[in-house]
């Protein structure tokens, strides 16, 4: 067993794992964070996806060892108390989202994109970057339109000061 | 629109469910644990085909955190009964289909990659992957047959003694005498040989279940990914004999996705439910994704030969259809009716088609077992019709959508050839909306453009037609559906006048929570957040069928009308009393009673208090309480029909297809939330769009599954598909009270051959197999290459 440490929604967190342990597993076993899913077994579907140390991975293909020191943020930590992020937000008015499982990698990888690329985001370079998230419900149309709404909403001037 | 003001049918009203699961908040049935819980890890069958000598666990059991192994042996030792199949078709010669047995643990034999033979259980997953690693099978391999066209060859391996030839039944519907005599005189004959391509639903969360038992009350609980938990708790209750209903909860949570996969009872839920008393502890299951590949049913998998008659103008006379339907190792819960009576009743699609004969030969293979996903048996028969009316219509150099326009059904109710009889629809009107939409008139200018770029551009479409909200109960027992399939639903009215609204129907997607309560706070006149809809629980409701076959507009919110007219029956009869009125003079609107011609009324919220006060009527006569429920069972199919177009570009040096348009017109009759609505349709053409270029289930010649992950077997990403153009038609359906058809299946059904007549236009060839891969379009473009350098 391996003795980690690290920083998760902005509170600390000690845990003592197999070596074995995925860091998908630590969240959602161990801190009973379940709103990271897991969808595949081969990195393909990015329902896993969480932020580390602010950019995004798939934490089905990291190990939880590999995580020690480091500061996580899962779509439980996104929105401030009960203000949503503007991506959260961007999904529910846009319909973004139908079953609902895939959507905490898409929202963490949107707002990995904006971070990336900035908060003009075309269609193409939208559906390019999400490239590493699988949706079955949408066919990605209304997705897409969330994410290009939710990165204008977070290039605004109030949210971005904040 | 926002959730707290009252709703109305036809606004797209955000999603009430949403922020449950935009938060991280939802609860799937993986995210919850039991106290006490063990974790169960199937041990599969790595060989097609193969006799289980003997199953060695000594050394296994012995490893540490081992609470259990078990087997097909200790299945039968405790009596559980087999998995079954609950529709029964007859073969032509009148036997009833032949249904192989279907044990949850193998008993002897495993007939396909990923067949179930053991499970392990243990304190971890891990554990117990450790451990089935050590479970020593001593396998006889027999040889196999994954081919549907194989199946029946005399040589082929049998699968099931009782099914020789690997025949499940050899079915028909139709008048061959009066077909085979419109051919006789048919000016044209069409040909069409097909496939359709095998298909995994892949919703992106994998099944999953927890299995309880409670041996103070001995009754056992069964938390599962199921569309419709009733029928999970009949059929293990009534068939597998895990426990009588009363002593059987099932729970479906929230569900990620299901697209048919997880309607049918499967052997992971009911080997937990039933070990969870013989270990003694709860059992948890999650299925891996490879493990999906390899157990969730599959859909599709048909040849078909085809033939269409015409007469010298381009009207159709007759149309022959000979399939055979892969029905995989076993059949499913529900796979005998799909490529039967979901399939060969729609073979007349929009069109006037005087005689229909289809025949279909359903047959065993070492496969995964196949059953309905999105659309089932429905994208089938529209491939089919909608690529041989095109072919048709190039045949005899007739623009499409003028050879459609001519046999287009125009009069309704229409009663076809193959049982259906529509009750309402406007093809010529989705037809022109799908044109000017699309610009269809331009798409010559675009063409010529597109080849100067070196670009192959085509333009296709798709006159579907679907038969949703299955179904009237009788009709389909009369069809040998072992089930009838009506809906029900409780309205509860609380003291405070807030409503919860119990339903039959199941939400994976849907936003069931958003358009029951649009429909409730409209007829109601309160606010959307005063209703609550509560699926998924036996223990709540008290019985439904569960969603699917796009069926919870059409008929479980028909039955939410059923009980909601009971409780303003009843609500009137309660404000007469207090309004000192004659009963027949209540009027009921905009949440308000009110006395007729005078200004004299009461809030929805003051009856409710009243009915559970009872202080002001005679409960002699009024029982206390605001409490109705119903069950609404449908008078007809409903069909749902629209116009696909698509339009796309083929670069001839890499096979590369680029959809650069795509618009859907359809008919869903009433509309209760077009956000909703489109969405469903979004998600329906892009599984379509999968089918056509890029999905495809592969079993090789031994029975391995080649494409067993995400990794082999391509899903639709965002840079595959464009943005959509949705547009609809109404035509009211005269066969629910709210006039709904059903939206969730139209874009799967109709987006295949609107896509494969697109690009079989821009390769100027009618031969191009689904899925239409890059590697397969560029071997078609090599081969045309080769032939014309040649005829130089």
């Amino acid at each position: 067993m391996a003795k980690i440490s690290l920083t998760v929604n902005g509170k600390a967190v000690t845990a003592e794992v197999e070596p074995r342990t995925l860091l998908v597993q630590l969240l959602r076993e161990t801190l009973n964070l379940t709103g990271t899913h897991v969808g595949c077994d081969t990195s393909q579907c990015g329902a896993c996806v969480v932020h580390l140390d602010g950019a995004a991975v798939k934490s089905c293909t990291m190990l939880a060892v590999q995580a020690d020191g480091a500061s996580v943020t899962t779509i439980e930590g996104l929105a401030k108390g009960t203000q949503l992020h503007p991506m959260q937000e961007a999904f529910r008015e846009h319909h973004g989202l139908q079953c609902g499982f895939c959507t905490p990698g898409m929202i963490m990888t949107a707002v990995d994109m904006v971070a990336r690329l900035g908060s003009e985001l075309d269609e193409a370079t939208i559906r390019e970057n999400l490239d590493g998230n699988l949706c079955r419900c949408t066919g990605y149309h209304n997705i897409v339109k969330a994410v290009e709404a939710g990165a204008r909403a977070m290039g605004q001037p109030a949210l971005a000061a904040e | 629109m926002n959730a707290s003001t009252i709703s109305t049918i036809g606004a797209p009203v955000r999603r009430k469910e949403d922020h449950r699961f935009i938060t991280g908040k939802g609860r799937y049935t993986d995210d919850m644990n039991r106290p006490g819980q063990t974790q169960a890890y199937f041990l599969r069958s790595p060989h097609a085909h193969a006799r289980i000598r003997a199953i060695d666990t000594t050394a296994a059991a012995a490893m540490p955190g081992v609470v259990a192994i078990l087997t097909g042996a200790d299945l039968a030792a405790d009596g559980v009964g087999d998995l079954i199949c609950g529709w029964m078709i007859h073969s032509v010669d009148g036997t009833p289909m032949r249904m192989g047995s279907h044990p949850a643990l193998a008993k002897d034999t495993v007939r396909y990659v990923g067949d179930h033979v053991a499970v392990v259980i243990a304190e971890t997953l891990n554990a117990a992957k450790d451990a089935a690693a050590a479970v020593e099978v001593d396998y006889d391999v027999l040889p196999a047959v994954a081919e549907t066209g194989r199946a029946q060859a005399p040589d082929a391996p049998q699968l099931h003694e009782v099914a020789p030839g690997n025949t499940v039944f050899s079915w028909e519907l139709g008048d061959k005498a009066a077909t085979d005599a419109a051919f006789s005189g048919a000016a044209h004959v069409i040909p069409l040989d097909l496939v359709n391509n095998r298909l995994a639903p892949n919703p992106i969360e994998p099944r999953a279940a927890i299995g309880e038992y409670d041996s103070g009350d001995d009754a056992f609980t069964l938390w599962t990914t199921s569309q419709n938990p009733h029928l999970a708790r009949l059929v293990l209750s009534a068939f597998v004999g895990i426990a009588p209903e009363n002593k059987l909860r099932v729970i479906a949570p929230d569900v990620g996705g299901g697209f048919g996969s997880k309607i049918f009872i499967y052997a992971e839920e009911t080997v937990c439910v039933w070990a969870a008393k013989r270990v003694g502890r709860p059992v948890k299951w999650t299925s891996d994704r490879s493990e999906a590949f390899l157990s969730d049913a599959h859909g599709r998998d048909h040849i078909t030969h085809a033939e269409l008659a015409l007469d010298a103008h381009g009207k159709i006379l007759g149309f022959r259809v000979k399939t055979t339907a892969n029905m995989g190792a076993y059949l499913s819960t529900f796979a005998s009716s799909i490529p039967t009576y979901l399939y060969a009743t729609l073979l007349s699609g929009q069109y006037d088609i005087p005689a229909i004969h289809c025949h279909v030969d359903a047959v065993y293979t070492n496969t995964a077992p196949v059953d309905a996903y999105r659309g089932a048996g429905r994208p089938e028969a529209t491939f089919l019709v909608e690529r041989i009316v095109e072919i048709a219509a190039r045949t005899l150099k007739m623009d499409g959508a003028a050879f459609r326009r001519r046999n287009f059904i125009t009069s309704f109710p229409h009663q076809t050839p193959v049982i259906m009889a529509y009750d309402a629809g406007d093809y010529g009107a989705s037809l022109d909306k799908a044109l000017m939409l699309s610009d269809y008139a331009g798409f010559p200018a675009r063409k010529a453009e597109a080849a100067a770029r070196g670009k192959l551009r085509g333009i296709g479409l798709s006159n579907y037609i679907e038969a949703c909200g299955i179904a009237p109960s009788a009709a389909v027992g009369s069809l040998g559906a072992g089930v009838g399939l009506w809906e029900s639903a409780e309205v509860r009215v609380n003291p405070t006048g807030n409503v919860e609204v119990l339903t039959g129907s199941h939400s994976h997607g849907q936003g069931h929570e958003t358009t029951f309560a649009q429909l409730v706070s409209s007829r109601l006149g309160i606010p959307m957040e005063q209703v609550s809809i509560v699926h998924g629980d036996t223990d709540k409701v008290q019985f439904g069928m569960g969603t699917y076959g796009s069926r919870s507009g059409a008929v479980g919110m028909s039955a939410i009308v059923k009980a909601l007219d009971k409780v303003e029956a009843k609500a009137k009869k309660i404000a007469a009393y207090m309004l000192e009125a004659s009963e027949g003079d209540i009027e009921f609107k905009d949440g308000r009673f009110t006395v007729a011609g005078t200004d004299r009324g009461l809030a929805f919220a003051e009856v409710a208090l009243n009915a559970y006060v009872a202080h002001k009527f005679p409960t002699s006569e009024i029982e206390p309480g605001l409490k109705e429920g119903a069950f609404y069972d449908p008078t007809n199919f409903t069909f749902p029909a629209g116009c696909h177009v698509c339009e796309l570009e083929v670069d001839p040096d890499t096979g590369v297809t680029e959809i650069v348009n795509f618009v859907a017109v359809d008919d869903f009759g009433v509309v209760i939330n077009p956000m909703i609505v489109e969405g469903q349709v979004h998600g329906g053409i892009a599984q379509g769009v999968g089918q056509a270029l890029l999905e495809g289930v592969h079993y090789d010649g031994d029975g391995q599954l080649v494409t067993g992950s995400f990794m082999d077997y391509t899903m639709p990403r965002a840079g595959n598909l464009p943005s959509f153009r949705i547009g609809l038609t109404e035509t009211r359906c005269p066969s629910n009270p709210l006039g709904i058809k059903g939206c969730g299946e139209a874009g799967a059904i109709a987006a295949p051959p609107a896509v494969i007549n697109a690009l079989t236009s821009a390769l100027g060839t009618e031969d191009v197999p689904m899925p239409a891969t890059p590697a397969k379009v560029w071997q078609i473009i090599q081969a045309q290459r080769a032939v014309a350098q040649a005829a130089e």
